[in-house]
């Protein structure tokens, strides 16, 4: 009898411990959604570092092209599937989304996270109402790319912080076609982050803003003739052909093979441009400030690429936890010995820009820096604006005339209108949308 | 006189070879650059003017299969597209049967309304059928996506399947009727052998649509049930050189389809052109 007892006592405590350990083990799996950047790509590697720390998770990566993961989110937010845990956001959403109480906030971060540790610019993008709703993975403004060499042999000296001006004449003077070499290239292709982010930087350097305090758009004003006009008068005479077609990619091909001699763009290409095996002239690339005219403000941009979590979301703790580690310094760390500390996702974080090993491996990293102090998202134009956003214009609406006014440009350049038709067009889509939204009658 | 038409028919038929030829090289051409981009570098891709001649490279092979699941997409792809063109054809072949065979006044109207269904941008559906999706949990599952991918491709293969049925004479059935057939056997040991190329070409044209098909299947999945098509979206990149990985990725998505249109290449062309050498 006594035996028999002693069995079953044996039994339940076996199927017990058995339970108990498959609680303690049951595995939560964090799905990401995220976009095929280089510095994701690597985090997607080095994210097994961090299932070998936490046994009970498994992370399930989902890659998207930019708007397909845009509109995904967009409908599982909407619909509330909860079908991703963590989403790859940038700065233009993060603010909108957080204001529809679509996403976690961030409050409860822990200490170590240091938060402080975070460039003010990005922080503040990354907020609504001073509360932070995504954690910045890495950020960027933008630059001026040139070729020493080629500025060398001329005889030429860019300054480090030029105006667009002075970039016409380099250009001018280096534009070779014959020999495949443009003196300029710049964004063509139609689109709210592609040419409009660049021509945003620009009108705000001519003065410019996309609307004064009353919400009144301000696209038939002086200041934006005077900015698009000059930029599809550079572009159109001094730039490579089909310029109208040419996105970020295009452009940083074109640079890699030696084709242009100056380019105005995001800081991150800096990595790309140095890279001795994707790069034809990476030991002959300088780099100076964003292009300023009139001002200063706003001739730069910011943008972010943030971790977040939607509220549909089943698993927010272990969510955060793993965001929270991937933005740390602890993950910068970790990057920096597995890859060298040049690949430390730039951007985010002061401490990155104070270690001198970091400043001497990355020769744009100064440059970065500068422009990342110097893009406020919060007073980027000469005059006062309603709204924040370098190059955007932080309302949803925007997404939508900011691509149309890109194709109104775009069709400028390409030469199918005058300068003054688009903007006309534009000042007119702008308007109307504007009203739709109850901003302005 | 004789030898005068003769070196004309040769000079038609050698025309009509260099034209085939031609458009056969500008159809492939696309194909052969991405297989050829694939083994390139990324700065080997861009370069101007593009090489034929280069130092070929695994590298971008290999660092597709260390970062993702390639065999996962691949049987999810061959999963949903095989399943739903079985399934398709399990409901068009009836459907196309008692339209071909017992035709009312409304059925023209019937097939053109199911033809009407292809010109609605998909776009336009997709927050109904997600919710749907959602409510019925069928969000990331395979079963979900080889639904909507027949429901997809079923007016095509209804159409396609009646007017291959309409080519078979109404006395053969009325033959086999006298011979006590009922419309089970009818369907099955009469009609579908009698018309078995273009059911085998409606069957490859539904899953080389199928495989093909990516707006559904970067809407509807996310890690589970992502097909090929999602597999190459991955590769895309705003901000870096992607072309020849790209290419590889696209490489090995398109490779097991191709391969297979290959084999059945003849059982295609013979459906295909059936109905016009009848």
């Amino acid at each position: 009898m006594q035996t028999s007892n002693s069995r079953t006592a044996l039994a339940v405590a076996g199927v017990l411990s058995v339970t108990i350990a498959s609680s303690a083990f049951a595995q939560t799996t964090l799905t990401i959604g995220t976009v095929n950047n280089g510095d994701m790509v690597r985090m997607e590697r080095l994210a097994s570092v961090y299932e070998e720390q936490n046994p009970g998770i498994t992370l399930d990566f989902v890659v998207l092209e930019e708007n397909v993961l845009r509109q995904r989110m967009t409908t599982d937010i909407a619909a509330g599937s909860g079908q991703f845990d963590i989403m790859t956001i940038g700065s233009y959403e993060t603010p909108i989304w957080g204001a529809n109480e679509w996403l976690v906030p961030l409050d409860d971060l822990p200490a170590s996270y240091e938060v402080d540790d975070l460039f003010d610019s990005v922080r503040d993008g990354l907020s609504h109402d001073g509360t932070l709703y995504a954690l910045p993975f890495y950020a960027e403004s933008s630059m001026t790319y040139y070729r020493t060499d080629l500025f060398a042999e001329a005889g030429l000296d860019m300054p480090e912080n030029p105006t667009w001006d002075q970039v016409r004449d380099f250009a001018q003077t280096l534009h070779d076609p014959s020999n495949d070499q443009y003196g300029i290239c710049l964004r063509g292709l139609a689109g709210w982050g592609e040419n409009m982010a660049l021509v945003s930087t620009m009108v705000n350097a001519f003065g410019g803003r996309w609307f004064d305090m009353d919400w009144e758009p301000q696209l038939d004003s002086a200041e934006w003739n005077e900015a698009i006009s000059f930029y599809v008068d550079l572009l159109g005479n001094y730039g490579p052909p089909g310029a109208s077609s040419n996105g970020f990619n295009e452009n940083l091909s074109l640079f890699n093979s030696g084709n242009c001699a100056m380019w105005v763009d995001a800081t991150v290409a800096g990595a790309f441009v140095t890279d001795t095996s994707d790069s034809r002239v990476y030991d002959s690339v300088g780099f100076a400030a964003a292009p300023h005219q009139v001002t200063e403000k706003g001739s730069g941009w910011l943008w972010t690429w943030a971790l977040a979590i939607p509220t549909s979301s089943q698993n927010q703790e272990e969510a955060t936890d793993f965001i929270a580690w991937a933005t740390s310094q602890e993950y910068s760390e970790l990057v920096a010995a597995e890859d060298g500390i040049a690949a430390i996702p730039p951007g985010t974080r002061q401490s990155t820009y104070a270690n001198d090993d970091y400043m001497a491996a990355a020769p744009f990293a100064a440059m970065t820096l500068a422009q990342m102090e110097k893009a406020d998202p919060n007073d980027p134009t000469l005059e006062p604006v309603p709204y924040t956003g370098v190059q955007f214009v932080a309302i949803s609406r925007f997404q939508s005339f900011g691509t149309n006014v890109g194709q109104q440009i775009a069709g400028a350049l390409a030469g199918n209108m005058t300068v003054e038709q688009a903007l006309q067009n534009s000042q007119q889509t702008v308007r109307r949308e504007m009203v739709r939204g109850g901003y302005i009658d | 006189m004789l030898l005068n038409l003769h070196s004309h028919n040769l000079m038609k038929t050698l025309l009509a070879t260099v034209i085939c030829w031609t458009v056969a090289l500008l159809i492939f051409f696309p194909i052969f650059w991405m297989v050829l981009t694939s083994f390139k570098t990324e700065i080997a891709a861009i370069s101007m003017p593009p090489q034929f001649i280069f130092e070929p490279t695994l590298d971008n092979y290999r660092r597709i299969f260390e970062r993702t699941n390639y065999t996962r997409y691949a049987w999810n792809s061959v999963v949903v597209s095989v399943g739903s063109s079985i399934l398709g054809m399990i409901i068009a072949v009836p459907a196309a049967y008692a339209m071909a065979f017992y035709p009312s006044p409304r059925t023209k109207g019937t097939l053109l309304w199911m033809l009407s269904t292809k010109m609605l941008p998909p776009v336009g559906v997709l927050i109904p059928i997600y919710l749907l999706f959602r409510d019925l949990s069928l969000l990331d599952t395979r079963l979900g996506l080889t639904m909507i991918f027949m429901l997809m491709n079923l007016p095509i293969m209804v159409w396609m399947i009646y007017t291959y049925f309409r080519e078979i004479p109404p006395e053969i059935l009325e033959a086999s009727r006298m011979d006590g057939a009922n419309t089970r056997e009818e369907i099955l040991k009469v009609v579908v052998p009698m018309s078995k190329g273009g059911l085998a070409a409606s069957f490859l044209l539904a899953l080389i649509l199928s495989w093909n098909e990516a707006f559904w299947s970067l809407n509807l999945t996310a890690s589970r049930a992502a097909t090929l098509t999602a597999f190459i979206a991955s590769y895309s990149n705003p901000e870096g050189l992607f072309w020849a990985r790209l290419s590889a990725a696209s490489t090995l998505a398109v490779a097991p389809i191709l391969i297979f249109g290959w084999l059945s290449m003849k059982q295609l062309v013979r459906g295909l052109t059936f109905g016009a050498v009848k």
